[in-house]
């Protein structure tokens, strides 16, 4: 019998996968089976696919074809290690996520738990075969699949009006991405009729046809992965959807766009131009402002998590972009920096939003409550959730010994040389985008802590708040899982890198490894010590070590003797929990001084109100500047249209014969 | 003139003419039952155009041709039209949209367009009635235009079978014909065609009291 091939074993996996979801629906209202067998199966199979794209890292590729799809062309499957990585993040991500959503799904909410089941493992199965997608057919039917079971998920309680429309909205955008990245494909086979990414791979394209590939790609990926100007459907869908799914789209989802973007831009595309990086990288810059911005004013905890997923992927295009410069300048060293930190982010980000999400979803469920302005104070009733969402805001803002801190501190490293690139205005204008990414870096940290201290800490906004209970044991599983992982990621870079370096040389041609080995696994030091190094755990056990100092000076100088009383009552007598900073207070600074990026509602209170009330609502630029002109365009030219449709038979046969005459007249030897 | 052109040729272009003829004639016609005489009589001219193409040349389907648009165009669908109108209880007068006189201008514009385009095609073919292409496709056009500016429906229909006249005009004169299946196929289309247009009509006064399609106006989307 010969060996089980690991591209084998990850379409077993898809096929598990899909099995799980179909059991589902032989006891569709049968939340128990459901719940506590079927999604814990769907967690060992993530395992499996994580184990096994982490064995497979390093290795040469490997293809398979299916036998299924249409008469002669069937699916073309290959797996190497950029899809290997990206697996790697699929599996341990959904493990996760798929335990948590064992404990999370209660009775009686929206779409029975049984066709829940269903769709989201097609949703987990659809991603893994876009990765593993060889041909364009097969990729754009993975994707479909995707974006299709991803609409059933968002819409869960289709009940509300708003969710309706929010899954609406997505469908909307997920199809023009998909016709964009259908055009490129298109492109790339260059009219040959092979559609075969080996085909594409093969051909040769003008510069004029290779960009046409690329705009495309970045406008049909960037429509996924939520970059401006097609970012609208993300801040609606990601609060709509269940919290578990949110988690999964955010997390993960968002990924295989960014994939989608490594494999078209530096695998099937031979030759990039350096001004692609360059529009790759001012569309990331944009988003990355614009999602942390609005991220910070934000009332609703999920919409606030759901900016800050726009702003990482807008760093994620920061990065590709850079990536992009190096390597069409043939500074392939600098490009494999770039591109690892890229490739880390996504790791990063693929944990600590899952596990953010996940949080907001066990707080959700035990306040009933999503809007920030009625939490607080929930570390006191909900000491894991709180602990476990410390790591993750940890690592979002991008501070050490976390995830997030590797990766934005590799790309800053990147970007730290670029004024040795060889073009004159590129080397001044580049480092001013690593300002750019440092504002955001520091915003982001705004934002976390806007997010942590509202809801977790100071005092009950509400009365009710005091009923909420901690997460159960299932979801307490899933955290910790997603937790570790944003943990290992930030204590063992080099090891990490150790296992994504396969694709990085894949794409480059080099990679990280060999340099950052040198230094031993707990080092990090990208380019040589002497430049700059991190040592994360040195880094850990001296915050341990002052803590724990400190709390001994401390003890020794006030002789033991503690006094315990309210917290930053700043001499104030009386406290209450209307006194605290709100969620909108917090945030006013920003709104200040960022006024032009927003556009603003706001109600102030005046002296003869009798009901005093303050409100502030923030819309999006870009709903009015883009998509209502477009929608208003297209409705005008529908009227326009309509009136062709008299409804005088006289007039329908004038349309005719005038179009006879014409033809006649044309069509003339 | 041109003496050296013989008979059949010359008989073949004055029943052209004459069928050309009676669609402006036609056009201008304003009562319903003149309308139906002067469709048969199109009917008529067309078989005995049909019949000299088909004495000249031998052409032996040409006679059933012949005699098929004789029976249907000339004595079955103008019968069928006269029961309709008569059990319609149609009034005399036909109301135009357009004033006749413009519409008799319009007319000729439109064959001399007619006559514009068709006569690169006409120098394609080699048959002798070539020459009235352009006179069925002006035929065509004239019906068309009569479609579109009579709002009663019985005119329209006239038109409708008006137009097939000159389709089959347009066979014959430049390919000697349609195969007899398609002719037989089409004849039975028309046939069909006026049988189901008359149990519409019946339909459309039962509804609006009125064979005047301008009611349908209200049927449109909103």
């Amino acid at each position: 019998m010969p060996a089980l091939l690991p591209i084998d074993a990850l379409l077993i996996a898809a096929c598990a996968w899909l099995v799980l979801g179909i059991a589902g629906l032989v006891a569709p209202r049968n939340l128990r089976f459901i719940s506590k067998t079927l999604f814990p199966l769907g967690a060992l199979v993530g395992m499996m696919v994580g184990l096994v794209a982490l064995g497979f890292l390093g290795e040469s590729p490997e293809v398979a074809v299916l036998a299924i799809g249409l008469p002669d062309l069937p699916f073309h499957l290959r797996l190497d290690n950029l899809a290997a990585v990206f697996a790697l993040l699929l599996g341990f991500a959904s493990v996760g996520i798929s335990i948590f959503a064992a404990g999370y799904f209660r009775k009686g909410e929206g779409t029975a738990p049984g066709l829940m089941c269903l769709q989201y493992h097609i949703f987990l199965a659809s991603m893994l075969m876009v990765l593993l997608a060889d041909d364009a057919y097969a990729f754009m039917v993975a994707w479909e699949c995707m974006a299709l079971s991803s609409f059933f998920l968002v819409t869960t309680d289709h009940r509300h009006a708003e969710i309706r429309r929010a899954g609406y909205l997505y469908l909307l955008i997920a199809h023009i991405g998909a016709i964009a990245i259908l055009l490129s494909f298109g492109v790339m086979s260059s009219g040959s009729g092979d559609y075969s990414f080996a085909g594409m791979r093969a051909q040769s394209l003008s510069p004029f046809w290779g960009s046409a590939a690329f705009l495309l790609a970045l406008l049909g990926f960037g429509a996924k992965a939520g970059l401006l100007p097609v970012h609208v459907w993300l801040p609606e869908a990601h609060p709509a959807a269940p919290s578990p799914v949110s988690a999964m789209m955010s997390g993960v989802m968002l990924k295989t766009a960014i994939y989608g973007l490594l494999r078209v831009s530096f695998d099937l595309l031979a030759e990039p131009l350096w001004w692609w990086g360059v529009v790759a990288m001012s569309i990331g810059l944009a988003t990355a402002v614009f999602g942390v911005l609005y991220s910070t004013v934000q009332s609703d905890m999920k919409r606030l998590l759901a900016y800050s997923s726009i702003e990482n992927i807008g760093l994620l295009a920061v990065g590709i972009g850079l990536t992009l410069i190096f390597h069409a300048y043939r500074m392939e060293s600098l490009a494999a920096l770039a591109m690892t930190a890229v490739l880390y982010h996504c790791l990063a980000h693929a944990g600590f939003k899952s596990l953010l999400f996940l949080c907001t979803g066990s707080v959700l469920h035990a306040t009933r409550e999503r809007s920030l302005g009625k939490l607080g104070g929930l570390i006191h009733r909900m000491p894991w959730v709180a602990w476990l969402a410390l790591a993750g805001v940890i690592a979002s803002a991008g501070l050490p010994p976390l995830s997030g801190f590797v990766s934005e501190w590799l790309l800053l490293q990147s970007f730290l040389f670029s004024p040795g690139l060889p073009h004159p205005w590129l080397n001044m204008v580049v480092p001013v985008a690593a300002a750019v990414v440092a504002l955001v870096a520091a915003l982001a940290g705004f934002a976390m802590v806007k997010f942590y201290g509202i809801i977790f800490l100071g005092q009950m906004r509400e009365e009710n708040l005091k009923d909420a209970h901690d997460a159960g044991p299932w979801e307490r599983v899933g955290l910790v899982w997603l937790a570790g992982l944003t943990l290992a990621l930030g204590v063992l870079p080099s090891t990490v890198i150790g296992f994504i370096d396969a694709a990085t040389r894949q794409l480059l041609g080099t990679g990280l490894a060999d340099k950052v080995r040198e230094h031993g696994w707990w080092m990090l030091a990208p380019i040589s010590p002497e430049r700059a190094s991190y040592e994360p755990l040195i880094f850990l056990a001296t915050i341990a070590a002052a803590v724990l100092l400190g709390r001994q000076l401390v003890r020794r100088l006030y002789h033991g003797r503690l006094r315990r009383s309210a917290a930053w009552d700043c001499g104030y007598v009386f406290q209450s929990a209307r006194a605290q900073d709100t969620a909108e207070g917090f945030s006013q600074p920003i709104r200040r001084i960022f006024e032009p990026m927003f556009r603003m509602e706001r109600h102030f209170p005046t002296i003869r109100d009798e009901k005093p009330y303050y409100s502030v609502k923030v819309e999006d630029h870009f709903w009015h500047w883009l998509y209502l002109p477009v929608a208003r365009l297209a409705e005008r030219g529908s009227r326009l249209i309509t009136r062709l449709q008299g409804g005088r038979i006289a007039i329908y046969l004038l349309y005719s014969f005038l179009t006879l005459i014409v033809l006649l007249l044309v069509a003339r030897p | 003139m041109n003496l050296a052109v013989p008979l059949s040729s010359q008989l073949i272009n004055l029943f052209a003419s004459v069928i050309l003829l009676l669609a402006f004639a036609m056009l201008a016609q304003r009562r319903v039952l003149a309308l139906i005489n002067l469709f048969a009589l199109q009917g008529l001219t067309l078989a005995l155009s049909t019949l000299v193409v088909a004495v000249t040349t031998g052409q032996t389907h040409l006679y059933w041709s012949a005699g098929l648009t004789l029976v249907l165009k000339a004595l079955l669908l103008p019968w069928i039209l006269h029961r309709l109108v008569r059990r319609l209880e149609v009034k005399g007068d036909v109301e135009s949209l357009i004033k006749v006189p413009t519409t008799m201008l319009v007319g000729i514009a439109l064959v001399i367009i007619a006559f514009n385009v068709a006569l690169p095609i006409s120098q394609l073919s080699n048959t002798i009635s070539r020459g009235t292409l352009g006179i069925a496709l002006a035929t065509v056009m004239l019906a068309f235009l009569m479609m579109i500016t009579r709002s009663k429906a019985i005119p329209q229909v006239v038109g409708f079978l008006a137009m097939e006249n000159g389709l089959f005009l347009a066979a014959t004169s430049a390919t000697y014909g349609m195969p007899m299946v398609v002719e037989l196929g089409i004849a039975l289309d028309v046939l069909v065609g006026a049988i189901i247009l008359g149990v519409f009509f019946f339909q459309i006064r039962e509804q609006f009291d009125s064979l005047d399609i301008r009611h349908l106006e209200k049927l449109k989307e909103r």
